[in-house]
């Protein structure tokens, strides 16, 4: 059933990147029950915008769980305080009457803050571009079913597909680490025939960019699948892991003296 | 960044050594760590040999000095230095690269999964460094000893234990040594790529097992000793 709810909320503000930021108390009053958190956020911004004081800013797209732009940490947890939901579909039933929640961006050295709550997150794309890709001839359809894919690893892979590179796994991680991210895309790719040919050097390249990007390494603490929005799992880093070791073990550098042709 | 340096992934150009990498350190971590809990675990079934006296325990240790024409002590004392030392590094670089990955932190922060044990393994590590060095000044070398006698490790062992302080520290340090294991074990698992729905349960099972056995049976030596049991 609707109720409204008189919250205080501490959030972070941020000119842009270079000035110092601090926290602000904002009150929201009057606030369904039945409203997503970020409407909740449009409705004091509403108010901030008729004062003739600066709105919050804060990433958002779909607002329905898919393209992973929204993301803040909400009472100290990446994207509030329910599991497998993204700030966007957050639901200010899950909050008290009277409740002070803390708003903060992201966390890491990766993802400077561009401005209050959004955080620069072009580390990821550069970690794509480094080698979350297949190369295949585009041009007319094969014919379906033309490479067999074991159900099994086609399960596995799109479970790692679901992932949205929200980011929430760096900012829940206390080492900043991006290894959940970057091992659902290595995963993604490799348990698929069509990932093959670049499978050994994808997860060098991929780890070499992130190490690269200055975000930290796992310590297991388990606090990235705890908190992902789409249920990405910590096998994915195992997977990356044991593809990493292979590769390092068995690389050799391109030759081309009798394949040369 | 070119857009054709962001999508020619080429392996020499862009993929820095495995020991400069997060991955590849995390992996010497492991290994290394497999090589530690090894030892640890041989040493406390070795010590377990106090239980049976003075003769079979000095004589156990005189084996250790002496196979292989007592070169075999030194192989392994080489070995143990060498995993050591890497650990150490590896544990250091990764900890100053996590540090600096994340320069201004959370006003409020709430964990879910990450454990005690997770949490402090760094100084769960620093307390197991400074435990060894005493431990070596103590039983081996016997500089930090009330009453060494060179050759005779079972009056040693008992000596040393009838300190109540020195006793304590040997109990906060297997403490320590639990926490660090308990992690470790599961942790290294992860590390090395050992995961599968169908044995999740049993890495745990062995980290929890491993460290209630080895943590349990260190400690009741110095406990055994107070009490009068071994004398
Ligand atoms: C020199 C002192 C030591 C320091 C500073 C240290 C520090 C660390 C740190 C920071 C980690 C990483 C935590 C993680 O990944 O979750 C770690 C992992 C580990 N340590 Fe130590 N440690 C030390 C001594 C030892 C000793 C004496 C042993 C064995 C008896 C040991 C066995 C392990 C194992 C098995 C791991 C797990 C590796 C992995 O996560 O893959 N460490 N240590
Ligand atoms: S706005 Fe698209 S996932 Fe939240």
């Amino acid at each position: 059933m609707e109720k409204h709810l008189n919250l205080t909320l501490h959030v972070w503000r941020q000119k842009n990147a270079q000035a110092e930021g601090a926290f602000a108390e904002y009150p929201a009053r009057h606030i369904s029950t039945e409203m997503s958190f970020l409407e909740m956020l449009d409705v004091v911004n509403e108010e901030l915008i008729r004062k003739g004081e600066d709105p919050i800013a804060f990433d958002h797209d779909c607002r329905e769980g898919i393209c992973g732009t929204c993301g803040c940490v909400v009472k100290g947890r990446p994207h509030g305080p329910k599991e497998r939901t993204t700030s966007c579909q957050l639901h200010m039933r899950s909050f008290e009457d009277g409740d002070h929640i803390t708003i903060e961006p992201w966390r890491a050295e990766a993802f400077p803050v561009i401005k209050d709550l959004i955080v620069d997150r072009g580390a990821f794309d550069r970690i794509i571009a480094a080698g979350g890709f297949i190369t295949a001839p585009t041009g007319t359809p094969q014919d379906a079913n033309a490479l067999p894919v074991p159900k099994q690893n086609a399960d596995l892979a799109m479970d790692a597909a679901a992932c949205i590179g929200c980011g929430a796994c760096v900012a829940a991680c206390p080492n900043a680490s991006a290894m959940l991210f970057v091992s659902a895309k290595v995963s993604q790719l490799g348990l698929l025939p069509q990932g093959q040919p670049e499978r050994y050097t994808r997860v060098r390249d991929m780890v070499a960019r992130m190490d690269a990007e200055g975000f930290g390494s796992c310590t297991n603490h388990g606090e990235c699948e705890a908190v992902c929005p789409k249920g990405i799992t910590m096998e994915n880093i195992a997977r990356m892991n044991r593809d990493f070791i292979k590769a390092s073990l068995l690389y050799r550098p391109e030759v081309a003296a009798g394949g040369a042709g | 960044m070119q857009a054709a340096d962001q999508t020619l992934g080429t392996p020499e150009a862009q993929a820095p050594g495995f020991l400069t990498s997060s991955v590849g350190r995390k992996v010497v971590m492991a290994v290394t760590g497999i090589i530690l809990f090894g030892f640890v675990t041989v040493h406390m079934l070795g010590n377990t040999q106090a239980y049976l006296g003075k003769e079979p325990f000095n004589h156990y240790a005189e084996l250790l000095q002496t196979m292989v024409h007592g070169a075999g002590i030194w192989v392994f004392r080489g070995v143990m230095i060498a995993a050591a030392g890497l650990h150490g590094w590896a544990a250091l670089s990764l900890s100053m690269d996590n540090w600096k990955a994340r320069p201004v932190g959370y006003r409020a922060q709430q964990m879910k999964s990450a454990t005690w044990a997770s949490r402090t393994m760094r100084w769960s590590g620093v307390v197991l460094a400074a435990f060894i060095v005493y431990h070596l000044l103590h039983l081996t070398v016997g500089s930090a000893h009330p009453a060494f006698i060179k050759g005779n490790a079972y009056h040693n062992f008992v000596e040393g234990f009838r300190v109540p302080l020195a006793s304590a520290f040997y109990i906060v340090a297997q403490l320590c040594l639990g926490l660090h294991m308990w992690h470790g074990v599961w942790s290294l698992t992860q590390t090395l790529g050992w995961v599968h729905p169908r044995y999740n349960k049993l890495r745990r099972g062995l980290a929890s097992a491993l460290t209630l056995l080895v943590v349990g049976v260190n400690i009741s030596f110095p406990i055994a000793v107070l009490a009068g049991v071994i004398k």
